[in-house]
């Protein structure tokens, strides 16, 4: 046991010794929060519609004013013919148009419906359709208006339908920073947990020490568990810094338990360390450990649920999960800090990453050679 | 007086794929010896050596370390076995006074304990402890390795190619280090690309291709020299490569070898004299010529045994 101690001595004495570690660790947590979770954002803001108005009359004059009142798009108003209307959907100068054709109102009237052509530039395929949606309900809500008008139904029969009203939990406001800003200290805890200790391995094979320390009675588990507590606590050291400017510049809630969080973020680096340590265990370079940790945190996250819902991910993308990290402790993550989740609620995901975490722990220990 | 064997190696082989880096070693040193492995890069040294610190495992045969398997029991012996690799492998951030007190503290003691051992050695680097070890000159670099390779009191010490790369005094005050080391008792296994250190040795092994060409005391190797061995000067240094071709096609002359300023000339004792060398330059229009009979060194016999493997 005091030979872990001796080797947690040195490692810290090299870590505070590089001067690149004291920017890596106090200044990466606060930069990637304050970019990051305000980049990584969905909100639909100022899409720009054209409208071309070819009625000109009194009910389009209307629906357009109803588009502008709305935050979220940015309406200009041209006379264009179809031609210049595809002409700048394809420069790009604009994300829709809407058309109203000529005899709009005249039809409505006589014929009790209109058309409105629509066009989306949906080469983001997710915020075509949502603006789409969006003009739709304006469109749709405008409709009903007109319709009880111009029927002239009496205020106490109005027609019949159904209102849906809903309710956003743990995020009323739909607040987009309040979902970002966990993942993105997710992002965060890995990338110090998992390269730092990684790397550190392997530069001992990369600068030849480890051939010295080979011929010490050091056991290989000591060796490996040394190198990962210094930047375990490093991490966890991150997140607190992360978590601090979450709630000082986003007024990010915290439902949950700080102390769960930190239980389930310790489980989860001591797994992604194990990967991170098998892979330097049977690399020879640092280039080799990043080329191939890269390759995996790329997947990872693509696939773990930050930025797109696992729920649409193909089934058996979602049955690949079962061996993404990042999936487990965003769902951990978001939970504790929106929802309040505590261990006993989430046991699943706990055992899941234990069980992971001391396989891959054992894989590196018994992968990592005293003989060259 | 036989001494109790502290090294053993019997039929030791090892490939690096196809390539056979040793072809069946035998060796055996005793307790309390400096033994030498004597050969130039490439010849298999290192590769024995890290076969007895247990870095590597051995394709076939057997070696043991006072008696102890190297493969069976290496956790005993990376207890007992000092060990300093070719290369400087301590750690270059960390400062002279913490390399050496990590390497006592993993093994178990303190610097404080064994400082007898390496109080000569470690006082000629004291002054620079605060000095991070990368930053060190060559020669404190070699003196810090060995300390770090004796505080934790090892019986047997293997020491890869420690003067490679040394400046001469250095490497002087190194062997003398080695020697007042073996008067502790420490058995101790050096390797060396340098033939004139082999003389500092109790005994030698010449290595070439990972095969054991000759073992024996330096003197001895130096005395198995069977042919009449000629030193050949002349004047011009410009004239040497013509010499040296003229010289191998006199009739009798076995080999002929560039050695320092001289020329190195090897025939049957009887074949030739140093008059009739002389004699030959001088009607070949050689000016200035000395020859000379000497004896044998170390690098004298590497080339004979060489040339005997070859043909």
């Amino acid at each position: 046991m005091r030979t872990i101690l001796y080797l947690l001595q040195k490692e810290f004495i090299q870590v505070f010794r590089n001067k690149a570690m004291l920017p890596i660790i106090f200044l990466m947590p606060v930069i990637q929060m304050l970019i990051l979770v305000y980049a990584a954002t969905m909100e639909m803001k100022s899409v720009n519609i054209t409208v071309v108005d070819l009625d000109l009359s009194e009910t389009t004059t209307r629906l357009t004013a109803k588009f502008e009142a709305s935050t979220f798009f940015h309406v200009t108003r041209a006379q264009l013919s179809p031609a210049e209307t595809d002409k700048i959907l394809l420069k790009g100068s604009t994300d829709v148009v809407v058309t109203f054709p000529q005899g709009f109102e005249r039809d409505l009237k006589r014929k009790d419906e209109a058309s409105v052509q629509i066009l989306v530039d949906a080469i983001n395929g997710s915020a075509a359709e949502l603006s789409n949606a969006y003009l739709q309900t304006v469109i749709g809500s405008y409709n009903q208006k007109i319709r009880a008008e111009m029927m002239g139904v009496p205020k106490f029969n109005p027609p019949q339908q159904i209102a849906a009203i809903p309710a956003y939990w743990y995020n009323p406001e739909l607040n987009f920073k309040f979902y970002m800003a966990p993942g993105i200290l997710v992002i965060l805890v890995t990338v110090i947990g998992l390269f730092l200790s990684s790397l550190n391995l392997v530069r001992e094979k990369e600068m030849g020490t480890i051939e010295q320390l080979n011929v010490t009675p050091i056991k290989k588990y000591h060796f490996i568990i040394g190198k990962m507590i210094p930047f375990l606590i490093i991490a966890l050291l991150d997140l607190t810094f992360g978590l601090l400017v979450a709630k000082v510049v986003f007024a990010l809630p915290f439902r949950g338990n700080i102390l769960t969080l930190y239980v389930f973020t310790s489980v989860y680096l001591f797994l992604v360390m194990s990967i991170g340590l098998f892979v330097s265990a049977i690399s020879d370079t640092q280039q080799q450990v990043l080329f191939v940790s890269f390759f995996f945190l790329i997947v990872f996250i693509i696939m773990s649920g930050l930025f797109t819902p696992v729920e649409s991910m193909p089934v058996w993308a979602q049955k690949l999960d079962i061996i993404n990290p990042l999936y487990y402790l965003i769902r951990i993550i978001r939970n504790v800090v929106l929802k309040g989740s505590g261990l006993l609620d989430m046991t699943r995901e706990l055992i899941s990453m234990s069980v992971y975490g001391l396989i891959m722990f054992s894989l590196a220990v018994w992968r990592y050679r005293k003989t060259v | 007086m036989i001494e109790p064997l502290m090294i053993k190696i019997a039929n030791i082989e090892k490939s690096y794929g196809d390539l056979k880096a040793l072809k069946g070693i035998s060796l055996e040193v005793e307790k309390g010896e400096l033994f030498g492995l004597i050969g130039p890069d490439g010849a298999g040294k290192t590769t024995l050596m890290r076969i007895l610190v247990t870095l590597l495992l051995p394709d076939k045969g057997f070696a043991s370390l006072d008696g102890l398997d190297v493969v069976a029991d290496f956790r005993k012996i990376r207890l007992m076995v000092g060990y300093m690799p070719g290369r400087f492998s301590l750690y270059q951030d960390l400062t002279v006074e913490e390399n050496l007190q990590f390497f006592a503290t993993v093994f178990g003691g303190t610097v404080k304990k064994n400082y007898h051992l390496i109080k000569d050695i470690y006082s000629q680097i004291e002054p620079f402890k605060n000095r991070p070890a990368g930053k060190l000159s060559g020669g404190m670099k070699q003196k810090l390795a060995l300390s770090c390779a004796l505080i934790h009191a090892p019986k047997v010490l293997i020491l890869d190619e420690p003067t490679t790369g040394v400046d001469a005094v250095s490497r002087k005050e190194f062997w003398e280090m080695l020697n007042n080391l073996r008067k502790m008792g420490i058995t101790i296994m050096v390797s060396t690309p340098y033939m004139d250190e082999a003389n500092l040795c109790d005994r030698v092994a010449l290595f070439q291709n990972g095969n054991v060409l000759s073992v024996d005391t330096p003197k001895n190797i130096t005395n198995s020299f069977s042919r009449k061995l000629l030193s050949v000067k002349i004047e011009s240094t410009a004239q040497r490569f013509e010499t040296v071709n003229l010289l191998k096609q006199l009739k009798g002359v076995d080999s002929v070898f560039s050695f320092g300023d001289t020329i190195h000339v090897t025939c049957g004792q009887k074949d030739m004299d140093e008059n009739s060398i002389r004699k030959y330059l001088m009607a070949k229009g050689q000016q200035n010529v000395s020859v000379d009979e000497i004896s044998a060194s170390i690098e004298d016999v590497f080339m004979e045994l060489m040339q005997k493997v070859d043909n």
